[in-house]
């Protein structure tokens, strides 16, 4: 390493700084936007950086440049394009789109470096041959991994698990011949070798995410991302560069740490959940409700005299409010109530949504402060003194047969909704989550269900509380 | 093992413990822009792509470095874009358009702008 190269690695450590200094003030949504600033200048810096060196090298030949100039702003428009286009409940497929491409670069990097050294007089060095393995392996998985997640979260892909014959056979097949390639290539260079661990690679990453069904997407990407992480800082090891290496421990801590909130949110461990399981019909064991259901309906005019006189509103939304696209309707509900000076919460599940902290972006984008968006910890010790929890959208994290061992939702954190005064279900009918299993909360006597799209409900509840009340 | 090596995985061991202890303290209802912000970061790649188009004199080479750059360039702008783009929505008031007439014009408005308050 020359003095050159040397500043240069230091220049790449000030980038990753930021990042750390980036993602420090992501800790509250007062500093959150500045955090992404400084962790963007961080990016800018490492880029110009690296054309630094590129053109002070001066080994890029004139097709190099364009090739890399036409990539690199090909590919900046269309992640532009897309990060101004998508809909904040399309959010998920964007971030694994996103975990795919960068997974698949980071593979494609050592793939390249291989093919370069292996052509270099010495070949390819012993540890480097472990990286370039490591890297290849877990970025086409999660290449592959993420496409199928994103077209099952898009609707492309059946979101139910899929379940191949002789799925495992094939996985273990895969399994063998990855490994097997991969040891051959510790002692002999081979190229084939490599593209036969990449071939691999990307089938498992499709048998891999595949079975595992639409309710797990939070802790697939969740994990994807840390494999993404982890895919980028084994490219830094192979093309020995700290800036990759520390930028993707970073991503892989926030992906594992955020892996192991979601898994313990829904109490499934990571394994349970790989390997298939709700909605396969083998967990779903019927609940202690008994055949002669009584529920309670309401309509919009009783609601919103419930809503209206209450000193203290819960709303617990869950994914059917964002598919149902009520969340501006809810947060003009809330608004109107707040006029009248009742107190308006919303209680957030930790797998509300599709991915990790979802519901807080969608209701951040119709204007909800987020001041009163509260987290399943600090919203349950709330619940009994509430007078109304308004339920829209959520069911299994509602459920409190979760208390209860022996079905399939035990253990389960859930929110302590049956604990308020009055509860009203907003529902389109009584069909179950995606555990299976019936809801104990709807036949809670204090419960009144109110079967309707969400967003049609919120807006005849707001008209009603508006008429009421002048 | 070589003294490169060593800082190598130094570096990575250190930087997967600060992570550890910088994103454990996020809370919940930034989870999904966290995501989002080390989505862009892992973007990082770019350079990665860069440095081995860099050395490329090969067609081979020149396709890997396409493909490598063009991905990595759409991870780390569209990160970064929709980072922001979600961040910005996240406000400590609701804004003045939310209000009903009820409240008197002007009362508290020049705080309610579009910005995240702090």
């Amino acid at each position: 390493m020359n003095t050159f190269t040397t500043n240069m690695q230091l220049v790449y450590v000030l980038a990753a700084a930021c990042f750390v200094v980036g993602l420090h003030l992501m800790n509250s949504p007062a500093t959150a936007r500045r955090g992404n600033q400084v962790s963007t200048a961080g990016m800018i810096i490492a880029v110009l950086a690296t054309l630094v060196l590129m053109i002070h090298e001066g080994t890029v030949t004139a097709v190099g440049w364009t090739v890399l100039i036409v990539g690199t702003l090909l590919g900046s428009a269309v992640g532009l394009w897309s990060a101004r286009t998508v809909q904040m409940t399309a959010m998920p497929q964007l971030v694994s789109m996103f975990n795919a491409v960068g997974g698949g670069a980071a593979a494609l990097v050592a793939v390249y470096g291989y093919i370069h050294d292996e052509s270099a007089a010495g070949g390819v060095l012993g540890s480097t041959t472990v990286f370039t393995v490591l890297d290849v392996l877990i970025g086409s998985v999660t290449f592959t991994g993420s496409l199928i997640a994103a077209g099952k979260l898009q609707g492309i892909i059946t979101g139910s698990p899929v379940m191949i014959k002789g799925g495992r056979l094939i996985t273990a097949a895969l399994v063998v011949v990855g490994i097997g390639s991969a040891a051959f290539m510790l002692t002999t260079a081979s190229l084939p070798a490599l593209l036969l661990v990449v071939l691999a690679s990307l089938a498992f990453g499709v048998l891999m995410v595949l079975p595992i069904g639409g309710a797990d997407m939070p802790v697939v990407i969740s994990l994807l991302n840390a494999f993404t992480g982890t895919a980028v800082a084994m490219a830094g090891f192979v093309i020995n560069n700290w800036a990759l290496i520390i930028a993707g421990a970073l991503v892989g801590a926030s992906g594992g740490i955020l892996t192991k909130l979601m898994a313990d949110a829904m109490n499934r461990s990571l394994g349970n959940i790989m390997l298939g399981g709700f909605g396969t019909g083998d967990t779903a064991i019927a609940a202690a409700v008994s055949g002669d259901v009584q529920v309670r309906t309401i309509a919009a005019d009783d609601a919103a005299i419930q809503l209206a006189y209450a000193s203290k509103v819960i709303i617990v939304p869950g994914y059917g409010l964002a598919a149902a696209q009520a969340q501006h309707g809810v947060a003009e509900l809330a608004a109107v109530l707040e006029q009248r000076g009742v107190e308006v919460s919303y209680a957030i599940h930790p797998v509300a949504g599709r991915m990790p902290g979802h519901m807080n972006v969608l209701l951040a984008e119709a204007n909800v402060p987020y001041p009163q968006l509260k987290e399943m910890d600090e919203i349950n010790p709330e619940f009994p003194r509430a007078d109304v929890a308004l339920v829209i959208g959520a069911n299994d994290v509602t459920n409190p047969a979760a208390r209860r061992p022996g079905n399939a939702v035990s253990g389960m954190p859930i929110l302590d909704v049956d604990q308020a005064q009055s509860i009203i279900v907003v529902k389109r009918s009584m069909g179950t989550g995606y555990a299976g299993i019936d809801n104990e909360l709807y036949t809670n006597p204090k419960t009144s269900m109110y079967f309707a799209d969400a967003k049609k409900a919120v807006a005849e509840m707001t008209a009603a509380v508006k008429t009421l009340v002048g | 093992m070589s003294t490169a090596l060593v800082t190598d995985l130094t570096i990575f061991v250190l930087a997967l413990l600060v992570g550890i202890e910088v994103i454990g303290k996020v809370p919940a209802t930034l989870h999904t822009p966290l995501m989002s912000a080390a989505n862009s970061i892992h973007g990082i790649v770019l350079v990665g792509a860069l440095l081995i188009g860099a050395t490329a004199h090969t067609a081979v080479g020149y396709i890997l470095a396409f493909v490598a750059a063009f991905f990595a360039a759409a991870n780390v702008v569209g990160g970064y874009v929709v980072t922001g783009r979600m961040l910005k929505m996240f406000r400590r008031k609701a804004p003045v358009q939310a209000a009903e007439p009820k409240v008197p014009v002007g009362a508290g408005a020049e705080h309610q702008s579009r910005e995240v308050g702090r």
